[in-house]
């Protein structure tokens, strides 16, 4: 561990990937993204890498597609309606298996909405917005130091997999200073015996994903989900706090799991046994954990900046067992005053 | 006795699933031959397209990757910033290029991407059946321009070659056709250049090749070479739009 240092989310999304190894990025300026594409910009020459401010998100996540074909480390990153445009791209990544990771800073929508932090591209991402039988892995972390962990967390997980991973930062983090430790890290080359980098003598490797007999299709698509169910079986990632006891769980990721944090505290303070229950991989979904943690509570509440997109994971984790309450803003991170005084308004009525 | 002619290495012993007359197969070939001729078949990175170039991947005998509809460029600007040494070219059609790709071809030019593109102008989509692109002639009849193309509907063909040779990152581009063995000569001649502006590190270049497609032109393979040579070429006129000397290179 090296000195702590005050850092920008983006700026550590950027020195994550450095960190990772990851030496290619292709992206496109958008707000509230762009000082990851600034600071690839300056350190990737630095550290022998090469940047190309791509014309469109499109190219971006095309420029990506052919990189991590050729066996590089690579990342785009965008914010919600570039997000939109790489999805035709992100499909053909996933379904080439392909290692890439793209990072999606969340600002407001649908339509060009507005810059401020947004958690509304859940069922994008989460649900797959691409064309297809996909899945990708996304990560949400909920602090400047997750961003560097998770960002280097994430390449480890697409090298592993050979599939892409989205990493979840939002207008808020992106744009926040907190102090990290820039984690040290041994890199060990990879192997990637399938990439196309010329044959050197081996016989061809083709990169392709068109399977027209159908019974090659269902194959592929049978495979991938083989792949998937590992993961599944593998990768689901959460963190509770005083689930235990708890008769009321907020269930929350990312920046509003930390305030709902702080609201569960003051809960607790003023005698209402609240508990947090924070995804932080949004899939696969930590379903038996959060099961688990409800077990004794009589109430969830999903606490998103959206209308509600993780509310039907969690119902489907409980097997609609509770209600599950939504509290949400839009535009806005809430407070955790305005949290808590909404977990004391449903204690009042359900316990 | 040694054989005058045979399979270039690089081109695999596979029946073409192209149709009879359609001229792919010789386009493919001359690539083949050029990688050859240049001994980089073990340092090329092919990049496929949609439509009927789409299989380029299974002739091919050196690493290929397929891409989205259009995209190829982009891909292809991924492989080579990543290799740069590697010889990276991309194999597209009319409609993959110079209608859903725009985008990606011009930029890549734009950036002097050090990449190549043959580029097939057949004048339509050959793959969906025949439908109008861009590179469609005045008052030719496909599926959708059953009535002839007209300038009110559907505008005037696109001139790919003389567009990007206005630009600085554009190191060598030129057309060519394959109608008669003469073209075919001067379009790998074409092809060479573009691949050794490349591997010289000058630039971007493209080779527009134009062709035939007898099935959706509705004639035989006969008609459809003068069709070629006697309607598309007044359109599309054959040549050098930009030459880089390549000794001038690195």
């Amino acid at each position: 561990m090296g000195e702590l240092l005050l850092m920008k989310g983006n700026e550590a999304v950027g020195e994550g990937a450095i960190i990772a190894n990851c030496r290619y990025f292709f992206g496109y300026p958008i707000t509230p993204q762009t000082e990851i594409l600034e600071y690839l910009a300056r350190r990737l020459p630095e550290v022998g890498g090469a940047y190309v401010q791509a014309e469109s998100e499109i190219s971006a996540i095309n420029m990506v597609f052919g990189a991590a074909a050729a066996g590089a480390r690579v990342m785009t990153a965008s914010s919600s309606p570039g997000i939109s445009l790489m999805q035709e791209g992100i499909s053909y990544i996933a379904s080439a298996e392909l290692p890439a990771v793209i990072v999606n800073v969340m600002r407001g929508s649908p339509g060009l909405g507005g810059i401020h932090p947004s958690q509304a591209d859940y069922n994008q991402s989460v649900k797959c917005g691409g064309h297809g039988d996909y899945k990708l892995i996304v990560l949400a972390p909920a602090s400047v130091q997750e961003l560097i962990d998770f960002t280097i967390l994430a390449f480890e997980l697409a090298e592993q997999y050979r599939t892409p991973v989205v990493l979840f930062s939002d207008g808020m983090m992106g744009q926040m200073m907190e102090p990290v430790l820039l984690p040290e890290i041994n890199t060990t080359p990879v192997d990637r015996p399938w990439a196309t980098t010329g044959m050197n003598g081996r016989s061809p490797n083709i990169i392709h994903t068109l399977y027209l007999p159908a019974d090659d299709l269902g194959n592929h698509v049978k495979q991938l989900f083989a792949k998937y169910d590992q993961i599944a079986a593998n990768e689901k990632r959460h963190t509770q706090f005083m689930v235990e006891d708890a008769e009321i769980i907020v269930v929350s990721y990312g920046i509003t799991s930390r305030v709902a944090k702080a609201a569960v505290e003051m809960a607790r303070e003023n005698g209402i046994k609240a508990g947090l229950f924070r995804p932080v991989t949004l899939w696969p979904f930590p379903d038996k954990a959060l099961k688990k943690a409800a077990e004794n509570a009589q109430l969830l509440i999903d606490v998103e900046i959206s209308m509600g997109q993780m509310r039907d994971d969690v119902r489907l984790a409980i097997n609609d067992r509770l209600p599950v309450d939504l509290y949400n803003r839009i535009g806005l991170v809430p407070t955790p005053e305005e949290i808590y005084e909404f977990i004391k308004s449903r204690a009042r009525e359900v316990l | 006795m040694p054989k005058g002619y045979s399979r270039p290495q690089t081109l695999i012993d596979k029946p073409w699933h192209f149709c009879p007359g359609c001229n792919h197969g010789i386009i493919h070939r001359l690539c083949a031959e050029v990688i050859d001729e240049m001994g980089l078949q073990n340092q090329t990175i092919g990049v496929g397209s949609v439509g009927c170039g789409v299989f380029s991947y299974e002739y091919f005998n050196f690493d290929g990757i397929g891409p989205s509809h259009g995209r190829a460029p982009a891909v292809a600007t991924g492989v080579k910033r990543v290799l740069p040494d590697r010889l990276v070219f991309t194999y597209q059609g009319d409609g993959d290029l110079a209608a859903i790709g725009t985008t990606e071809m011009v930029h890549s030019a734009v950036r002097g991407e050090n990449i190549t593109i043959i580029f097939v102008n057949n004048t339509l989509y050959g793959m969906t059946g025949g439908q109008m692109a861009p590179t469609t002639l005045m008052g030719q009849v496909t599926t959708t321009t059953p009535g002839g193309r007209s300038r009110n509907q559907a505008g005037y063909p696109f001139r790919v070659c003389e567009m990007l040779a206005t630009m600085e990152g554009a190191a060598y581009i030129a057309r060519g056709a394959v109608y008669n063995p003469a073209q075919v000569v001067k379009t790998k001649k074409a092809i060479k250049k573009a691949f050794a502006t490349q591997m010289a590190g000058l630039g971007f270049s493209l080779v527009e090749v134009l062709s035939a497609c007898p099935t959706n032109w509705g004639m035989n393979p006969i008609q459809a070479l003068k069709f070629v040579e006697e309607n598309m070429v007044p359109v599309f006129p054959l040549g050098e739009f930009k030459v880089t000397p390549i000794e001038a290179g690195v």
